[in-house]
């Protein structure tokens, strides 16, 4: 329960259907804020209290249990180290696969529960043969389906999602209401949790240092300096002050993050076009397709909120022999950038993800 | 029902603490009020007052009263070191390692805004203060020393302090001393004048102020005393309309002070058999536990006479210990981590670091105190829910270290 409404709702709901429910706050920080207005689902006082309160109501036991080591080790240090290596990482997701349904589950299991359950918009149905598959919510806007692509089968069958079935957050907001808990208007979080003000750029300048560096065309000219190749990210447009105006005069972007050198590269937006992503780190959601290494369709997803696009997908061998998935959409993605995730669905269903490692663009240098 | 083994937390509140404070309760008027109504207000305040200085061996006027026990240890620390600035330059403060957060963070507090420069003196792996580095540190600071402020007894571990070999310290040196005896007022005996008396303590200097709290006595909630020796100086935190010799303004809440009296009383004329019978299920507890599981230690001094009666202080190889009170709590039994929290967010026990343990080991910690109600059953309640609980948290243990859902 991180002192959301959506958390308090599916614990509500979970009571109702019977369940033993007990309700639980992670401590993800040693440090946590103290007071603030919006939501931020983990490390506030003020979250803590809320998820008590909402358990209280509820009339279920609560505690907080501290996986602040964990968080910081395989959340906060690989967002740092991914940001690092030039790379776009979700952190969010990266909380679902290593702590909500790895290290918290695997605690719960030892403690003698059967699942958890999350206020997290998606959902688990029983497939054809009756193993469980992940599924888009019914509450499209708000879907949450993308976040918990790296989820397993055996993830799956811990995992219990009461919130899917609901067609609008309206429609959770007023059952809080209704239910008497004090955080049905609760603003969302939109922010990272550890990041306490919302500025991204101003936390991994001071965690990762800042270096004044080039900004290039794709020919490699210089077109201007920045002040830190982190606080870029691919697509963007706006905050580079370029002296040299492009030659046709369009407006550039930016293209690719090369923090070793620390450069950045920008170009037109025709260049962001993305032809194919490809990754090594890919799970399946439940059951693998039948032969991944033969071409199948699907839909990729690049960004917890962005359309789904339709593509093939395919496992090959990759140059060094290991495993690969390849996704070829049928239009190209905008604004990929390596570390990010792809999910790939069949209609609702989860199929599975990857980390992209590897793109092609749709307008090579020079054409 | 549920078996309740947190008393160091807050203990029940006695039949007598409740009558004494409805009653108190259905009197008007303020004490400060110069009519009829005011002055009998006025007086069960006082006698209350009174009633409680008797059980701590000072008088009626050298009882100041608190809104709770952080609240005394704050007046105590903060108004002696200003008050000790007023002449000369004094900004040192010794204070043990392993104190009580109303003391770690008010003498943090007085570093970072008032200058003052903090000298820690270590504790030893039972807990206990090293009495030669505190005499080292008076011996060559004494000009400069503002105060000396440490525990009666651990609030975790239940280590008992050489209180009296520090007063006898800080009498010879001319400095203040403050005891916290918040968890230790109802367990040990407590004469702040013998003491002061037997260490030849000077005016303003020795043992010269002691905090207590009523709620940790079966009194209510809500308010604390500062002891304060009629020769000690002192600045006030609060001010107003100057109650209680002006050190702690405010309208007094004359049925809490009632209801404290009467924990008091109720406490201090039972004291010595009721620490005999707690030492009894303590000792019990203590050997059905270490019987009980494999990977358990005892944490604070094994010694029966240097802990406090009701303490018992567990450290489980392996376990978490909010993995312990969880399925204990699920099997009906309440105890306690031990360590401070923030709205529930555990922090490995500055306590048990500062006794040299590891921070893996401080996780695993389990602090389980008895009170005046605690009986036979409540410990065999928590001996036969032990072993499974610990079964489980060793599992959850294992699980926490490294998950089968890891890639």
């Amino acid at each position: 329960m991180s002192g959301g409404v959506d958390s308090a709702v599916a614990a509500a709901r979970a009571v109702e259907a019977g369940h033993e429910v007990v309700g639980v706050h992670l401590a993800l920080s040693r440090m946590p804020g103290t007071l603030r207005t919006g939501s931020r689902g983990c490390c506030t006082i003020e979250d803590s209290m809320d998820a008590q309160r909402a358990a209280n109501v509820l009339g279920i036991p609560y505690y907080v249990w501290d996986f602040s080591e964990r968080f910081k080790a395989d959340v906060v240090d690989d967002f740092i180290a991914e940001y690092s290596a030039g790379r776009t990482p979700n952190p969010c997701m990266r909380c679902n696969e290593r702590i909500k349904f790895a290290a918290l589950l695997e605690k719960a299991l030892a403690l003698g529960f059967d699942a958890v359950a999350t206020g997290h918009y998606a959902k688990v149905l029983p497939g054809a043969s009756g193993a469980l598959e992940l599924h888009r919510a019914s509450a499209e806007a708000k879907d949450q389906s993308y976040v918990l692509g790296v989820l397993t089968a055996e993830q799956l069958a811990h995992a219990y999602f009461p919130l899917g079935d609901t067609p609008s957050k309206a429609l959770v907001r007023e059952e809080a209401a209704r239910r008497g808990l004090s955080v049905a208007q609760k603003p969302d979080s939109y922010d990272i949790c550890f990041i306490p003000d919302g500025d991204t750029k101003g936390w991994l300048a001071d965690k990762v240092g800042t270096a004044t560096g080039d900004i290039v065309d794709r020919t490699g000219a210089v077109v201007g300096t920045h002040e830190g190749a982190h606080a870029y990210t691919v697509g963007q447009r706006r905050g580079m002050r370029l002296g040299t105006p492009a030659a046709d005069g369009k407006p550039r972007f930016v293209l690719e993050v090369r923090p070793k050198e620390n450069t950045v590269v920008v170009g037109p937006k025709e260049a962001l076009a993305t032809a194919l992503v490809a990754g090594s780190r890919f799970t399946w959601a439940g059951l693998a397709p039948a032969d991944p290494t033969s071409e199948f369709a699907c839909e990729v997803q690049i960004r917890a909120h962005a359309d789904p696009v339709p593509a093939v997908a395919q496992v090959v061998a990759d140059a060094a022999g290991a495993a690969e998935l390849v996704v070829t959409p049928e239009i190209p993605l905008d604004g990929v950038a390596p570390g990010q995730t792809a999910v790939i669905y069949v209609g609702t269903r989860v199929l599975g993800q990857f980390t992209i490692d590897r793109t092609v663009s749709a307008v090579p240098v020079g054409a | 029902m549920p078996v309740y083994l947190d008393h160091a937390a807050t203990t029940p509140m006695r039949a007598e603490a409740i009558d004494a404070m409805v009653d108190a309760m259905r009197l008007v008027g303020n004490p400060a009020s110069i009519h009829s109504a005011g002055q009998q207000a006025k007086r069960v305040l006082e006698e209350s007052r009174e009633r409680i200085a008797a059980t701590l061996g000072v008088d009626g006027i050298e009882v100041v009263f608190t809104g709770n026990g952080t609240e005394a240890v704050n007046l105590a620390i903060k108004g002696l070191w200003w008050s000790r600035q007023a002449d000369a330059a004094r900004p040192r403060l010794i204070v043990p390692a392993g104190e009580h957060h109303a003391t770690v963070d008010t003498v943090e507090w007085l570093a970072t805004h008032e200058g003052a420069v903090i000298d820690e003196v270590p504790l030893d792996e039972v807990g206990r203060l090293r009495l030669d580095v505190l005499e080292a540190l008076l011996a060559e600071h004494a000009a400069s020393v503002a105060l000396v402020t440490m525990l009666w007894a651990n609030n975790e571990v239940g280590t008992i302090q050489p209180v009296a070999e520090v007063a006898r310290l800080t009498a010879a040196a001319g400095v203040p001393l403050h005891v916290d005896a918040v968890s230790a007022y109802g367990q040990v005996p407590i004469d702040v004048r013998a003491l002061r008396r037997v260490t030849n303590a000077p005016r303003g200097a020795g043992l010269v102020a002691l905090s207590v709290s009523a709620h940790k006595i079966g009194g209510p909630t809500g308010i604390g005393a500062l002891v304060l020796d009629r020769s000690a100086a002192l600045e006030p935190l609060i001010h107003g309309g100057g109650q209680q010799r002006k050190v702690r303004s405010g309208t007094q809440d004359v049925a809490a002070a009632a209801g404290f009296a009467a924990a008091a009383e109720a406490v201090h004329a039972h004291l010595a058999d009721d620490a005999a019978r707690m030492t009894a299920l303590r000792d019990r507890l203590i050997a059905g536990a270490l019987a009980a599981v494999d990977g358990v230690h005892l944490s604070g001094d094994p010694d029966a006479a240097g802990r406090l009666a009701g303490n018992v202080h567990l450290s489980f190889d392996g376990c978490e210990g909010d993995s312990l009170l969880f399925l204990l709590d699920a099997a009906g039994v309440a105890v306690s981590t031990g360590s401070a929290c923030q709205a529930g967010v555990p922090e490995p026990s500055h306590v048990l670091m500062a006794m040299g343990r590891t921070e893996a080991d401080a996780r695993g910690a389990l602090r389980i105190t008895l009170g005046h109600d605690s009986t036979d059953a409540d410990v065999d309640a928590f001996l036969a829910a032990l072993p499974a609980a610990h079964a489980q948290a060793v599992k959850a243990g294992l699980a926490a270290r490294a998950t089968s859902f890891d890639r």
